[in-house]
């Protein structure tokens, strides 16, 4: 009895420990990015220590979101690209992928089984090999510069999971209400429209959520396709440029973290269980 | 449906399958098959970012490529250096991502507050979390090198990113290198959190009030009771890890540039076709990660989840 006694003191002071390292961990540098965003450049170089502003100042964000003929760094046009980058990757994945994840799910076509194979290899290849004739493709016809040639990379990238991801869903929607749709004179097209997606809009907005973040997040390809062309960098492109210098302070490029940050965490938050429960789906079933 | 008259309705369903389907296939092919072969192809010739116009894609099929890549030493050392990242990264993330779950397998007030906290490193865009991690180690004002010096006794301050090695305990470690292995734990063991919860979340208690009642103790409970049903996930995330971690080129390169020691294989690639324009031995370079990673995934199939059934 005593073994159990002493383990179980153990394990409640240790889990409390683990909890308050993990909070620590990941808490704090979110913490220090927004304190440094505020803080005065000077105040920091004099006291780099503090772990609080003495004064709070928000022309660092004034000067990240002006544009560059203003006098700042213009991240409010890489905001711009980013958000049209990701919405236009959310709308034209989910057009392509929700006639798929459909086939998938409900029709018995030849090659139905083995869908998923070139998925799984899509899935885990690596992106640089891919980055390599790509980079090449797209200098040879001029459209590294373009959103548009880096939108076509980020659908083809979140095709094979979205399909994963929604045939899932599908399947759980009764095959009766189609059917009752299509003896009320549904053709395939409107059964989809009017009845599959409408009681699949969890699966829809968890899907668009995480395509949303993959666009806005990514790196590579945009450090590729973009690099040359200023007006056309996205906020993390941005960022990763300007960081690489001397000339802008710390304190501004905080701001330009959290600009970028901020959104995607919102975002993943406001719809975080819908994601979460997606993501996981498949661990349940072992 | 006129166009369909005439057909058997089984018929019908597979067609239209396919013309559903093929919207997917299209992009996946045009995107990223085609591109994948003609990867193949390029590393066999000899193409340059100035040549490519004038190489064509056939034709002109050489080995040199794979000869010139697997001579240099900058390669063994850059595919040593992914194993051990990918090896470490893979192992530290999963083991954290347990503590974490198990942490936070029962209610308290403010778990949702320390969920989302602990979820904070993955989402947040990796350009972001880089940057933040530069400058909280930077040497001269990053706030982990003031309080060494003035708290923890540091001599002088650490270069972490920098520096390839170290003296640690009397013990010479690749400092840099280390550094860059803690930023991918801490970037994704929320991964591994996510899915061992999910799991731990499913299980029946009734299994661990059994062995309560049997008298068990907290750590034999979770060795004998919660583990072995741990397993299969724990296998699953060991695959998808390692496979995220070997491909990774984001981190390493926005913390190192793949300096002090952290070059990895991906990095080495963009480095050979970004600043020598050197397509054919990128490709060669890549397709080499490429066929290791499939020997791994083959031989990780082969034994552990054969072993398991």
């Amino acid at each position: 009895m005593s073994r159990d006694r002493v383990e179980r003191a153990v394990f409640g002071v240790l889990r409390w420990v683990v909890i308050a390292a993990l909070v620590v961990a990941t808490a704090f540098p979110f913490y220090y990015m927004i304190m440094l965003s505020v803080r005065d450049i000077q105040e920091l170089i004099l006291d780099p220590a503090a772990l609080w502003p003495s004064t709070i100042t928000l022309d660092t964000y004034r000067e990240v979101l002006t544009s560059e003929s203003g006098g700042g760094q213009g991240f409010l046009v890489f905001i711009r690209n980013s958000a049209v980058i990701a919405v236009a990757a959310v709308l034209l994945t989910l057009a392509i992928a929700v006639p798929g994840a459909y086939a998938v799910a409900r029709l018995r076509f030849f090659g139905r089984r083995q869908v998923h194979f070139l998925f799984l290899a899509v899935y885990l290849f690596p992106a640089i090999v891919l980055a390599i004739p790509l980079f090449v493709l797209f200098t040879m016809l001029g459209l590294r510069g373009s959103l548009a040639g880096l939108v076509l990379v980020y659908i083809s990238q979140t095709v094979p999971v979205t399909v994963y991801m929604l045939r899932n869903y599908f399947e759980t929607v009764p095959a009766g209400v189609e059917e009752a749709a299509a003896i009320d004179g549904c053709g395939r097209m409107e059964t989809i429209w009017r009845v599959t997606l409408p009681l699949s809009k969890p699966a829809l907005m968890a899907t668009s959520l995480y395509i949303f973040m993959i666009a806005w997040n990514e790196f590579l390809f945009a450090l590729l396709f973009l690099v040359e062309r200023r007006e056309s960098w996205t906020v993390s492109l941005g960022l990763s440029q300007l960081a690489g210098g001397i000339e802008i302070p710390t304190t501004v490029l905080m701001a330009g973290s959290v600009v970028l940050t901020l959104p995607i965490v919102v975002i993943f938050f406001a719809g975080e269980r819908l994601l979460t429960e997606g993501l996981t789906a498949g661990a349940e079933k072992g | 449906m006129t166009a369909t008259r005439g057909r058997t309705l089984r018929e019908q369903e597979a067609r239209a399958g396919l013309v559903l389907i093929s919207p997917t296939l299209v992009i996946t092919l045009v995107v990223v098959l085609l591109p994948m072969a003609w990867a193949v192809m390029l590393a066999f010739q000899d193409a340059r970012l100035i040549n490519i116009r004038y190489t064509g894609i056939f034709g002109g099929y050489t080995l040199e490529n794979f000869g010139y890549v697997l001579a240099e030493p900058g390669f063994w050392s850059a595919l040593v250096t992914t194993l051990v990242y990918t090896v470490a990264g893979t192992f530290l993330s999963i083991v954290t991502g347990l503590a974490a779950a198990l942490a936070l397998r029962g209610r308290f007030r403010g778990r949702t507050l320390v969920r989302a906290s602990i979820l904070l490193p993955y989402v947040a865009p990796v350009v972001a979390a880089a940057f933040v991690w530069e400058i909280m180690l930077n040497p001269q004002y990053g706030v982990a090198n003031v309080l060494g010096t003035r708290f923890l006794g540091w001599d002088d301050p650490i270069a972490f990113l920098s520096q390839a090695q170290g003296e640690f305990l009397g013990v010479r470690v690749p400092v840099a290198l280390l550094t860059v292995i803690a930023f991918e734990v801490w970037r994704y063991f929320p991964f591994a959190f996510l899915f061992i919860l999910a799991r731990l979340q499913a299980m029946p208690a009734y299994l661990d009030e059994a062995a309560l009642v049997d008298g068990a103790t907290p750590s034999q409970r979770f060795r004998h009771v919660t583990l072995p049903q741990l397993w299969r996930v724990i296998a699953l995330l060991s695959v998808l890890r390692f496979v995220f971690t070997f491909n990774k080129f984001d981190d390493v390169y926005l913390l190192t540039g793949g300096g002090a020691g952290t070059e990895v294989v991906s990095v080495r690639v963009f480095n050979l076709l970004t600043a020598r324009g050197d397509i054919g031995a990128s490709a060669a370079q890549a397709l080499v990660l490429a066929a290791v990673l499939v020997v791994f995934l083959t031989v990780y199939l082969r034994f552990f989840a054969g072993a398991e059934r």
